[in-house]
């Protein structure tokens, strides 16, 4: 697919660049439009026009890029059709309605429900392994010499896209499966120095889930530790130095101080990983494309509704993340109402 | 009715972490100064083991991508017989960055992926920057009827999992045709991630719109200003660092996106982004890890670059509230 459009590709760089330009003067044109539109109106029915001219445009963009959209999709979990056929909307090829057989699909495909247990491992672990690490590491390098740059470190994977970090953890993981020659993966030469035998990490299920989320820790830990250090960092002295003369110990400090201080932080951060981790596709995608018994739901939706052509089964699995993500974030909006 | 949205992370809090992040150095030195000795000495984890620990965790997180960088500078024959860490015996190249810029391996070359993913990402910043910045300063200043509900459903609308929007999406580009537009498919990604970025990018900068004082506004209304002089010349210069917080998540976002490209452009990878070339080259490539590592550094650079020199807006948009997922 790709290397028919070598030829295409390299010789129309300088249209695409023109592509851009068109980009930027069409919507800089709607958005001085809609200026020139409010500026036209005074008085206090001009206000309202104004309001209107401002939030218009969102208001219509998301409805019929996300709202509308949305309702096509739950609608379509109702309904059979094995192909992704280009006009769906039309009752005629969206096939015939099949009820919660989708959603009964979920658990009767062959190796959905180990998908299941995969995600379940990601949306555990990940967060709290997370979490915990950021914590440990913001405490840790708290007022220490050089602290800016020791949190740096541990925040740049998150300006790496997931499949570059999945590239860049693939060759950590790298094995070599010939036994005579050198293992030149980080890890495996380290096991081979040990006099242990390599191991194969994203080669076999379960074990590669488990590589794959070591990835996806090593991405989020420095969300954690950034939202964390600054809750730390925000507990008053004298909190800290009243406990210190009555001689709390540091991990009594950490028990019966920091960590009740900084409750709402950490919560943020759990839910905040969590929900990232349910919708991450990317990581698998890049390791194995899911087909080594690694897959989670994310990329589930993905195969199924682009790749083996059942958009019925891959709306109902979209629902599935929408339905679990939903009271994570009813539950964080709590919390933060309760803090603020 | 701002109110009903205050940010996950109290202000005091987002203060201190945005000069952790390289602020204004003489707010922290001020800062540092305040704060008494016996506070500072009572904070620091004083244990050697603790530092022990802190730099293998520093080691630990830094190394793979050493190592990878390490790999992409040497000869293809070394990478395939010895270990990274003996790169210092064997040699460095320049070889695998032009491989993979000019196209090696029967591959297409990267620089078009390059300004592909430049392309899709100035509108896909731009365009939700200006709409939302409009919708913010509506919603924050202008009274109008059903302001509060709007504005709650817009809020809500950050829970919408964009998995849910994408296959209708997709459609709807192909049913307008928008393959065959001047731009072709940019259009789609343009627009899709306009659409998934709008809701966040009202939150965000409603909450700093209406930290900007009443009176401000007043004094330019007594003035005579209307609200499209007041939008321009009072709020926009003064909420010039959260466009530049919410522009760097949505760049990075963009920029780093794989399932809204993979989606979107299949049926035109001429105009693939970069992460979506490597995520084929990983499969098509496999081993050849001298090519590899030279392309996964060609698409890591500019958002690391963008990342590191604006940090601390980031870090202020990320304790706003400014996650996404």
């Amino acid at each position: 697919m790709y290397a028919l459009s070598i030829a295409a590709a390299s010789s129309d760089n300088v249209s695409k660049l023109l592509a851009l330009l068109m980009g930027i003067a069409v919507f800089a044109a709607v958005f001085i439009g809609i200026l020139l539109i409010a500026s036209l109106f005074k008085g206090h029915l001009g206000e309202k026009i104004q309001a209107a001219a401002f939030v218009g445009p969102t208001i219509l963009f998301i409805a019929i890029g996300l709202i509308y959209p949305a309702i096509l999709t739950i609608r379509r979990a109702f309904y059979d059709g094995k192909f992704f056929d280009l006009s769906f909307g039309n009752a005629r090829s969206r096939g015939k309605f099949v009820g919660f057989e989708n959603f009964q699909a979920l658990w009767t495909t062959p190796g959905l429900p180990g998908v299941f247990g995969n995600t379940l491992a990601w949306v555990i672990l990940v967060p709290l392994v997370a979490t915990s690490v950021g914590l440990i590491y913001a405490i840790l390098v708290d007022r220490a010499k050089g602290e800016a740059v020791a949190k740096a470190l541990i925040f740049l994977p998150m300006a790496i896209s997931m499949v570059g970090a999945t590239l860049i953890w693939k060759f950590v993981y790298y094995f070599v499966g010939d036994p005579t020659a050198n293992q030149v993966g980080l890890i495996n030469a380290t096991l081979a120095k040990l006099g242990m035998s390599p191991i194969d990490f994203l080669g076999n299920a379960p074990l590669n889930t488990f590589s794959m989320i070591v990835i996806m820790i090593w991405i989020q830990a420095g969300f954690a530790m950034t939202v964390l250090s600054a809750a730390i960092k925000a507990i008053p002295d004298e909190i800290i130095e009243a406990a210190n003369m009555d001689g709390v110990k540091s991990f009594q400090m950490f028990r019966f101080i920091t960590l009740p201080s900084i409750r709402a932080s950490v919560i943020v951060v759990l839910t905040t990983i969590a929900i990232a981790t349910l919708k991450a596709f990317d990581i698998v995608q890049a390791s194995s494309g899911g087909k080594l018994g690694d897959s989670v739901l994310a990329n589930e939706f993905y195969t199924r509704s682009f790749v083996t052509q059942q958009p019925g089964l891959g709306a109902a699995i979209a629902i599935v993340i929408f339905v679990l993500v939903m009271p994570i974030i009813i539950f964080n909006v709590i919390q933060m109402r309760k803090d603020a | 009715m701002s109110s009903a949205t205050p940010p996950p992370v109290p202000e005091s809090v987002a203060n201190v972490a945005v000069e952790e992040a390289g602020g204004d150095p003489s707010l922290e030195t001020g800062k540092a100064k305040g704060k008494s000795a016996a506070g500072n000495a009572a904070r620091a984890v004083s244990s050697p083991w603790a530092s022990v620990f802190a730099i293998i965790m520093a080691l630990a997180w830094t190394t793979p991508t050493v190592g990878l960088f390490v790999t992409s500078f040497r000869n293809q024959k070394d990478i395939q017989t010895t270990g990274w860490w003996n790169a210092w015996a064997t040699g460095f190249t320049l070889d695998n960055y032009k491989g993979v810029l000019q196209g090696a391996e029967g591959q297409p070359p990267l620089t078009d992926f390059f300004i592909n993913s430049f392309v899709i990402v100035i509108p896909a910043v731009l365009l939700p920057l200006l709409l939302a910045s409009l919708a913010a300063y509506a919603f924050a200043w202008i009274d109008f009827p059903f302001r509060n509900g709007l504005f709650v459903a817009v809020f809500a609308l950050q829970i919408v999992p964009l998995q849910i929007a994408l296959l209708p999406l997709v459609q709807m580009f192909q049913d307008l045709g928008v393959k065959n537009w001047p731009g072709g498919n940019y259009w789609s990604l343009w627009l899709a991630h306009s659409a998934f970025a709008l809701p966040l990018a009202v939150f965000l900068l409603h909450n700093f719109m209406k930290e900007i004082p009443a009176s401000l506004l007043e004094a330019a209304r007594v003035d005579g200003a209307g609200h499209v002089r007041i939008f321009f010349q009072v709020l926009l210069p003064l909420i010039a660092p959260a466009l530049a917080s919410f522009g760097i998540f949505q760049f990075l976002w963009v920029w780093n996106d794989l399932l809204v490209a993979m989606t979107m452009l299949g049926g035109s990878p001429e105009r693939a982004p970069l992460t979506m070339i490597l995520n084929t080259i990983s499969g098509t490539l496999g081993n050849r890890w001298y090519l590899l590592s030279a392309a996964a550094f060609i698409s890591i650079a500019l958002p690391v670059a963008v990342f590191i020199s604006l940090q601390r807006y980031f870090v202020r948009g990320l304790l706003a509230g400014g996650t996404k997922g």
